[in-house]
């Protein structure tokens, strides 16, 4: 728990933040790790996200797969829910639309794995100032 | 006050700001309709929601059409009170109100008098569009004991929940559901008798349809004259006659007592008796109440309770008996005068003409609605028969008297019978608020002090004030009088009471602003206060005109004491004229 | 480590798909096994790119090259030149129409700046319920740099000067709101979020209050300052449980860390902010409602004046501001009044996010610069109409809004072109129908969800909507006449005229623009008792093609009311007396001789 006593504290504390995500992305891999973020607004989880959530938490556990699965906002594919966003080391993220237990598991096996492109992908088509 | 100048109608007009374009209006002589819109000017109140639409005008540089009453003028406004896009909206927006209207004047407790009804005439609505189609809301009827409602005529104009809720604080009804539905009712639209309400009557009094009407009990009435096995008696409360012949065209403030007697002997009443007779019964058993308290309070009794508090009215007595069931020992105990009436009538009356009180049937006419309820109250009966068997409003019997095609405003005067005709001037006062403290201290200064007083006027517990105090110096012991009319004004002298914190010895509530002459069963004065200070002072007017002043003085009191009831509380004094009071705070049980 | 070395993208969206991007693929794939690359490159299909009028799309990666309008035949030359020989085929490169350049790098496109993520810069970037996330990407540094380095008036000079105007509907400018609550002196003061967000099929506020509530938290404390409030309060429809769960969430975290609460970063500041639940009321969107609700009183609105800013919640000068308002302030401070005002059109600043529906094949959130067309978001950003049907009318601003139709498509997005044209921005709700839709319903199905939700309380909204909604029933069930046409205009307008708030004002919205802009559909409802797009029941007459029909008496069995009648391999009919028109014999036939007429 950090409390922010200043502005100087906030400032600092970004910055250690930013250093934490990007530390959270390489992982303990030198190469880095694979990043998940789950659509988890109501639009996700009336679609099934929470189980595809879950379901990649346990499946990269288990098939020894060196990720992390973070649950996120809506990210405005709302057509194609549940969606998920993967991020392959040194790689641009890439949108999946319509993951299901079945295509959650073709991802991990091709894409994540392999780096073999399924369908389902979702172009993104928006930028965002930051 | 800074002034502004705004053109109305191609006319400038100055107003002091804050004033509404309504008002400014008015001041140039356009008085542009309204129907959900009330002020009571002395009072303080104002109804306005700005629901009706019905008062809009056009506003230049304003997109959409202003309600009038709700606007507050600015400096170079512009506005126009008729165009055509005025005169469709109105008409248009009527005709929703309409559409969504019973259609049963011929039939209508309200009709010739109802403000929807009148301003359809003023519009010249000869069809409502769509008719065929339309559905209207509807809803269950409610009756009690003294009001109906019947929500299908409610137009949502609010006047009554702001008359319950903001000036008699009871807030019994408010809006409930939502939008088609919408209407006015009791929460949880349970029936009004197992609300709060406290029949006061004040919400029929300012309902512009027949939404909220009194229970007429005039057929009632009429079967028991026809009934020739019946002796009817009636009794007539002071503030019936300062009022009454309003509906007969006279102005505000006249007093009609003689012409009121002759129209109901002609009606075929058996006995036209005086409620004041028996407000001169109740000074006496109010006054010796109040004395012993005072009495043992200064004797060092620390039981005993003090305020004093009036308990003649029965709306106050049914808003005690819901918000304060705690102090159900502080208010006296004697019963109002209608009920003592009833008891006396029954029994001392009844003796004397040698009847069965079964064969008695009394009735009387009163300014107010929650005597309907009051009569029937399971304690005022004997062996299932009621002392007082009807209560009529005053509305009510200038209807009777009129469909009797009697022609009130060309009778000769004419006398109250006796015993129980007979009053004194403090009796009549028990119309206006302040007056029944006022009679309850000419007799008790002199009971006490067994001195003669010298002035009997006490001004200083007069006036249309909501809460008043006053010192009344009784021959060196001050007694400290609090008044309250209007029970949102009661309720917080109620609430010192309850703290402890009341200075007062005694403190006279009634529940309808004004007093028992701006009752619910009164001609309706539409917040007008002058028509209430005319009233008020007719009342005054007719004590002073009396040759006796003081309760303790009548001799037909003084009779019934030696004949009947032997002196003030003695155990059959007791007996009828006293009550008691109950714990009605509502539980209301949801059940899962 | 990716297996393969070049991956081609083929856009498989219905624009594509119908220009033969199908083809395209499975040409590229034949290129690639001929030439024996299939363990090093990959050609799949994807989602729609949105950029359907240059289709069909494939990009390659992952050197990001957009290659536009290509036809099947041009596989073989992508893999010989492209994907063999590493030189890029210029003619089918996007070319910028402006500067008529060949971009060789998807990112560089504008297309992609078309949807410009402000109000929801951080929605699917970060875990709302972790406040690390936010900080990461800026939460709270807007507040820290205000309240450190500007004055209150400062401060809202800044808000001025960007132009944002209300996103909730009302598009007030927000400077000029915040500017008159901080005039009035009291005190105890009142920041409120309105995030009751009613709008059948509008969550715009609700996805941003699930992906980024600190936006909304920070905003608030940024306004508690300028006007001068320490309590803020968001007013949230209890029919968002995650929203209200994540608040809980972030306003705890935000405690936490210090920067909510007293003294917030050591300049004095307090502020704290509660939630207040709605209870499923429409009109307590409206900003008295609301306050009125707040305070325990029925949701009803009351005459303005008084403003909330100057006598609101408890009496006390009140700015209550739109969720996604709210959101884009933050950036406001951040990258500068200037820049924000550097977007969108000349009276209408900054990003709007829209929730597309309808018949529309990408639904969802669209956030773009006002100034965009609404051909644009519909035929680009949305992907064309779902099945390849005619487009007919775009209802945009919600009950409250008006239907828009093709003439008005290339109509710049704002607040005022909306107006102009006969509709509104209103929140953002944009629904898109199609030939099969019909006009008549839609602004009945309008109607019905304003008549459920009326407060009630004056005249022409609690009995006018109703009479109007009865009308259009009326009309849709074949009673209507042409009398009735006119009754709906004098209605419609008076209604806006006198109602009390803006539910009542706008309800109409519906009925006269749809009159305006398919007066025909009316009358074909009143004159020829029909409905041309087949969507009025009453109206539908089921039919039997004798000529098809080969009296298998399947029909007659399934039919619920026994109205079809026929001998075994005759010819069947259908009693229009006594059809209910459920379509269970169009659905059961095989021979396809069952239609409506």
């Amino acid at each position: 728990m950090n409390k922010v006593k200043t502005l100087a504290d906030l400032k600092r504390l970004k910055s250690e933040l930013q250093a934490k995500v990007e530390l959270r992305e390489k992982g303990e891999n030198q190469e880095g790790r694979v990043v998940i973020k789950v659509g988890m607004a109501t639009s996700g989880i009336a679609s099934g996200a929470k189980e595809i959530m879950a379901f990649l938490i346990e499946e990269l556990d288990k098939r020894n797969i060196d990720a992390v699965v973070i649950q996120t906002g809506d990210m405005g594919y709302c057509f194609a829910e549940p969606t998920i966003e993967v991020k392959r080391p040194g790689e641009d993220p890439i949108v999946f639309g319509y993951v299901d237990k079945q295509k959650a598991d073709e991802i991990i096996e091709k894409y994540i794995k392999n780096g073999e492109l399924v369908e389902g992908i979702l172009p993104d088509n928006y930028q965002s100032i930051d | 006050m800074e002034n502004i100048k705004l053109n109305i109608d191609n006319k400038t007009v100055e107003v002091p700001k804050g004033t509404t374009i309504h008002g400014a209006a008015k001041q140039l002589g356009i008085e542009i309709p309204t129907l959900c819109y009330m002020q009571l000017h002395d009072m303080n109140i104002e109804n306005k929601p700005a629901g009706c639409r019905i008062c809009v005008v056009e506003v230049d540089g304003r997109r959409n059409l202003a309600p009038s009453c709700a606007t507050k003028c600015e400096e170079g406004m512009v506005v126009k009170t008729h165009t055509t896009r005025v005169l469709n909206a109105r008409r248009t927006v009527m005709e929703f109100i309409l559409s969504d209207h019973p259609k049963e004047c011929l039939t209508c407790a309200k009709s010739g008098k109802c403000d929807l009804q009148n301003m359809a005439i003023k519009l010249g609505i000869r069809e409502i569009p769509g008719i065929e189609i339309a559905e209207m809301s509807t809803y269950r009827k409610d009756t009690s004991p003294s009001i109906i409602r019947d929500l299908d005529k409610c137009i949502m104009c609010r006047k009554c929940e702001t008359m319950c809720n903001d000036v008699q604080t009871v807030g019994a009804l408010s809006a409930v559901n939502r939008g088609f539905m919408a209407a006015v009712a009791p929460a949880f639209e349970m029936n009004l008798e197992h609300s709060t309400c406290t029949y006061c009557g004040q919400c029929v009094a300012v309902c512009p349809t027949a939404a909220l009407t009194e229970v007429d009990h005039t057929p009632e009435v009429l079967r028991v004259l026809a009934d020739p096995t019946k002796t009817v008696v009636v009794q007539t409360a002071p503030a019936v006659r300062a009022a009454l012949g309003e509906e007969f065209g006279m102005k505000p403030g006249t007093l009609v007592t003689g012409k009121m007697v002759a129209a109901l002997r002609a009606l075929g009443f058996d006995y036209v008796f005086d409620t004041d007779f028996a407000a001169d019964l109740t000074i006496m058993e109010e006054g010796t109440e109040l004395l012993d308290r005072i009495k043992r309070h200064l004797a060092g009794d620390k039981t005993v309770k003090l305020p004093i508090l009036t308990s003649c009215c029965p709306g106050w007595v049914n808003f005690f008996e819901h918000y304060f069931p705690e102090l159900k020992d502080v208010p006296s105990t004697a019963k109002s005068p209608q009920q003592m009436f009833g008891a006396i009538a029954k029994s001392y009356f009844a003796d004397q003409i040698k009847i069965d009180r079964k064969d008695m049937v009394v009735i009387s006419i009163m300014p107010c609605l929650a005597k309907k309820y009051e009569c029937q109250r399971d304690e005022f009966s004997v062996d299932n028969n009621p002392d007082v068997d009807y209560s009529i409003s005053t509305r009510e019997l200038a209807n009777f008297i009129k469909q009797a095609n009697i022609d009130l405003n060309n009778l000769e005067d004419e006398d109250f019978d006796n015993p129980m005709g007979e009053s004194t001037g403090a009796s009549v006062i028990f119309g206006a608020t302040g007056g029944v403290i006022e009679a309850a201290v000419r007799t008790a200064y002199e009971l006490f002090t067994g001195k003669k007083l010298q002035r009997l006027d006490f001004d200083e517990l007069r006036g249309m004030e909501g809460v008043r105090s006053a010192t009344i110096d009784f021959d060196g012991l001050p007694v400290n009088i609090g008044i309250a009319h209007g029970l949102g004004n009661a309720r917080k002298l109620l609430d010192d009471v309850r703290t402890g914190k009341s200075q007062f010895h005694a403190i006279e509530v009634m529940a309808c602003p004004g007093g028992c002459i701006g009752g619910g069963g009164q001609p309706l004065h539409h917040g007008d206060a002058s028509i209430l200070k005319a009233r008020a002072a007719a009342i005054y007017e007719e004590d002073r005109k009396k040759p006796l002043r003081k309760s303790h003085e009548n001799p037909f009191i003084i009779k019934l004491y030696d004949e009947f009831l032997g002196e003030p509380n003695s155990e059959k004094a007791h007996h009828l004229l006293h009550t008691k009071y109950f714990d009605k705070k509502k539980k209301i049980i949801v059940k899962q | 480590m990716t297996k393969y070395k070049m991956q081609l993208l083929v856009c498989a969206g219905t624009g594509c798909h119908a220009s033969m991007s199908d083809e395209l693929l499975n040409n590229l794939i034949y290129e690639i096994e001929a030439n024996t690359l299939e363990n090093d490159v990959q050609a799949i299909k994807t989602g729609c790119f949105g950029f359907c009028e240059k289709g069909p799309i494939v990009k390659v990666m992952p050197d990001n090259t957009f290659y536009t309008q290509v036809k099947p035949e041009d596989a073989a030359e992508i893999i010989s030149e492209h994907i063999i020989k590493g030189r890029k085929v210029d003619r089918l490169l996007f070319t910028d129409p402006e500067t008529k350049e060949h971009i060789t790098d998807s990112k560089k496109i504008e297309f992609y700046k078309k949807q410009l993520r402000i109000a929801l810069r951080n929605c699917g970037f970060i875990d709302p319920e972790n406040i690390d996330d936010s900080i990461a990407r800026d939460a709270y540094m807007a507040l820290g740099k205000v309240l450190s380095e500007m004055t209150p008036e400062e401060a809202i000079k800044e808000i001025k000067d960007s132009g944002i105007r209300g996103r909730g509907g009302g598009g007030f400018p927000a400077g000029i709101k915040w500017e008159l609550a901080a005039k009035n002196q009291a005190d105890q003061k009142y920041v409120v979020c309105n995030a009751d967000e009613g709008d059948p099929g509008a969550f715009m506020d609700r996805s941003i209050l699930e992906g980024d509530p600190h936006s909304v938290l920070e905003a608030m404390a940024i306004c508690g300052y300028c006007i001068g409030a320490s309590k803020g309060l968001i007013y949230i429809r209890a029919e968002y449980p995650l929203a209200i769960d994540r608040l809980k969430i972030a306003i705890r975290q935000a405690r936490e860390y210090g920067l909510l609460g007293s003294d917030i970063m050591g300049t004095g500041f307090n502020f704290d902010i509660e939630l207040k639940y709605g209870a499923g009321a429409f009109v307590c969107g409206e900003e008295t409602a609301l306050i009125h609700s707040m305070e325990g009183h029925r949701g009803e609105p009351t005459v303005k004046p008084p403003f909330p800013a100057e006598s609101g919640f408890l009496g006390k000068p009140t700015n209550v501001n739109n969720v996604e308002t709210l959101a884009c302030v933050p950036a406001i401070y951040l990258k500068g009044a200037k820049w924000f005002s550097s977007i969108g059109t000349e009276r209408s600043k900054g990003t709007k996010v829209f929730a597309l529906a309808g018949k529309v094949n990408n639904v969802g959130l669209v956030e773009v610069p006002m100034g965009t067309t609404l051909r644009e978001v519909i035929f680009e950003i949305g992907g064309g109409i779902k099945g390849g049907k005619k487009f007919k009318a775009v209802q945009t601003g919600g009950p409250s809004g008006g239907c828009l139709t093709e003439k008005h498509l290339d109509t710049p997005i704002d607040f005022d072109n909306l107006l102009a044209a006969g509709s509104m921005m209103g929140s953002g709700g944009m629904i898109v129908l199609d030939e099969d839709d019909c006009m008549v319903s839609v602004a009945k199905y309008f109607l019905e969800f304003t008549v459920e939700e009326s407060c009630g309380k004056c005249a022409p909204c609690r009995i006018g909507n109703k009479r109007l909604h009865e009308l259009l029933e009326h009309i849709t069930k074949g009673n209507g006449t042409e009398a009735d046409l006119v009754r709906l205009r004098n209605m419609s307008t008076v209604i806006k005229d006198t109602s009390l708030c803006g539910l009542g004002q706008s309800s109409p919205n519906p009925v006269l623009s749809t009159l305006d802009n398919f007066m025909d559909e009316y009358l074909s409802h009143v004159c020829d008792k029909k409905c041309p797009a087949g969507s009025c029941k009453e109206l539908m007459t089921y039919v039997i093609n004798a000529t098809n029909c080969v009296g298998c008496t399947a029909c007659a069995r399934v039919c619920p009311v026994n109205a079809i009648s026929g001998e075994r391999k005759e010819p069947h009919y259908i009693d229009p007396a006594i059809c209910i028109k459920c379509g269970a014999c169009m659905e059961k036939c095989k021979f396809d001789a069952i239609s409506i007429q």
